[in-house]
């Protein structure tokens, strides 16, 4: 079978499995706009005492709010997604069925998981964002190539995203019980993407540290394309280079854990 | 009993139980970081300073901690309707809400009560308050209320998980939502919002209301005094019908399955 078939055809079965969960997806909505408001109430008392705060004014601010909400899921900055599933199967022993498929196994999950965040950004970033558009002022670029720049730059979001997150995943090969690394990490990816506080608001040396880490990718990059605050190309640059180091360390940690690969229950 | 079942089990993998407790402490923590950070770029925050948003922080963390580690596993429940074990807890002779409280009983909760108790300590320390015997006495009751109206809170979210099945996500919007929402001062917010919180769903009443007639700060929405004293009254108010809600919710469930 063409391969490339196979994973398009494996995303798109990930696009329509979430599709399934509709509640799931409008409780997701609610959530992710009424964490937008309380987010949005609390930066604009922070530029209202610091106008230009980190670079930008209050309608830019405002804007990264609703740029954070909708990409939440999408990008999976405090883990999901795919994650969960794959470590469950660690634990429980069918992940020798998927060893057993004639398909590569970092590849075949990737499918999936980019199918899943096609489907969160459409179903669960746009309607915050245009929820948020309509509430307050948003500093919105007009023209179309910002637009195309900014959804290049969630691609490869997207990719750092799971790369980030097959690790996590790996580590259930010895851990067996994973989810305390994941929980470890979804905090970290939370605080360091800048979900919280925007990254370029952060002080001095800590702030250099936490935009040169493969999570400032997630959010920070595709927010500051879409506000002219960065460069695309070299965005793109920073993006690509965690993208290749993690999807490459993962293929490497991949090798080995199905090397020692003790099957649970069998 | 149940609950020591489940502390038991959690053991079973030790690293992964010092890790999440670990991590929920983190996790917390993180919150209280980001607002640190702010406040290494400014003085104050809708007129507050950051000993004050302290206390006021230190008092929600503490009481949504206190109905976390309580309650938090109520979120399950739409789950245990979706995949049918719910059937399991209803055929023991022990409540549902019990045993449900029980389900998962997570001793790294304690993470987020510990976490908050610290901010809490270092906000009295450093924060500027005239004590009275009375501002002292409301501090308890401050925080046990707050845990009662969180913890109905969680109870309504789990009955109206019954109706919408896989939207257990709305309730974290009110849980999680709801503590962000009251670590930061209510000059911060709309009027409108603050409303919302006072007279529709009376979260304000965990710490915002008693919390700033113990700093001396002016009562928000400019209500009198004596409302900073009837938080327990609210929590009774919120958990009466939750509790009936509940009831109702477990009444209407029809088992999936054959």
């Amino acid at each position: 079978m063409d391969s490339g078939r196979l994973y398009l055809a494996v995303g798109v079965g990930g696009f329509r499995r979430y599709a399934t969960y509709r509640a799931a997806t409008a409780a997701g909505i609610f959530t992710n706009t009424v964490f937008g408001l309380i987010l949005v109430y609390t930066y604009t008392a922070l530029w209202d005492e610091r106008p230009q705060l980190g670079g930008y004014d209050l309608a830019q601010a405002v804007t990264y709010v609703w740029v954070g909400q909708s990409l939440f899921k999408t990008l999976a900055n405090g883990g999901g997604g795919v994650e969960g599933e794959l470590m469950e199967r660690i634990r429980t022993g069918d992940i020798a069925v998927d060893l057993y498929r004639p398909a590569d196994l970092q590849l075949w999950w990737l499918a999936a998981d980019l199918g899943r965040s096609s489907f969160e950004l459409l179903a669960r970033g746009v309607p915050p964002f245009v929820l948020g558009a309509l509430m307050f002022d948003l500093a919105l670029p007009t023209d179309a190539m910002t637009w195309l720049a900014f959804l290049v730059a969630v691609v490869l979001a997207m990719l750092v995203s799971f790369g980030i997150r097959y690790l996590v995943a790996l580590s259930a090969f010895w851990l067996l019980d994973g989810t305390g690394v994941a929980q470890m990490v979804m905090f970290v990816g939370w605080f360091c993407s800048g979900m919280i506080l925007p990254l370029n608001v952060f002080p001095g040396l800590l702030g250099e540290v936490v935009r040169a880490l493969p999570w400032s990718a997630l959010l920070q990059a595709p927010a500051d394309v879409l506000l002219g605050e960065a460069d695309p190309l070299g965005t793109y640059a920073f993006q690509a280079l965690w993208a290749v180091l993690l999807l490459a360390a993962g293929r490497l940690v991949q090798g080995m854990a199905t090397r020692r690969v003790v099957v649970q229950g069998g | 009993m149940i609950s020591a079942m489940w502390i038991r089990s959690t053991m079973a993998y030790r690293a992964s139980f010092v890790m999440t407790t670990l991590g929920n402490f983190t996790a917390t923590a993180f919150d209280f970081v980001a607002i640190l950070l702010m406040f290494s770029r400014v003085d104050a925050l809708g007129g507050y300073a950051l000993p004050e948003i302290a206390f006021l922080y230190g008092l929600s963390s503490v009481a949504f901690g206190l109905a976390d580690l309580g309650l938090g596993s109520m979120e399950r429940l739409g789950r245990r309707v979706r995949d049918g074990t719910l059937d399991t807890l209803l055929v023991r002779p022990a409540p549902v809400l019990a045993q449900m409280a029980a389900d998962q009983f997570g001793l790294r909760r304690l993470g987020r009560v510990t976490q908050g108790t610290m901010v809490l300590v270092y906000a009295l320390a450093t924060v500027d308050i005239d004590w009275t015997p009375l501002k002292l006495l409301l501090m308890p009751v401050m925080i046990l209320s707050g845990a009662g109206i969180f913890g109905a809170v969680f109870v309504a979210g789990a009955a109206f998980q019954f109706v919408a099945k896989d939207a257990s996500e709305v309730q974290n919007a009110f849980t999680y939502g709801g503590t962000t929402l009251l670590q930061y001062p209510p000059t911060v917010f709309a009027t409108e919002l603050v409303r919302g919180v006072t007279f529709v769903l009376p979260l304000s009443f965990v710490n915002w209301l008693p919390g700033t007639y113990v700093l001396g700060r002016p009562i928000p929405l400019g209500l009198p005094e004596w409302v900073a004293f009837v938080s327990p009254l609210v929590a009774v108010a919120c958990c009466a019908p939750a509790g009936l809600a509940w009831r109702a919710g477990l009444r209407s469930y029809r088992s999936t399955g054959s």
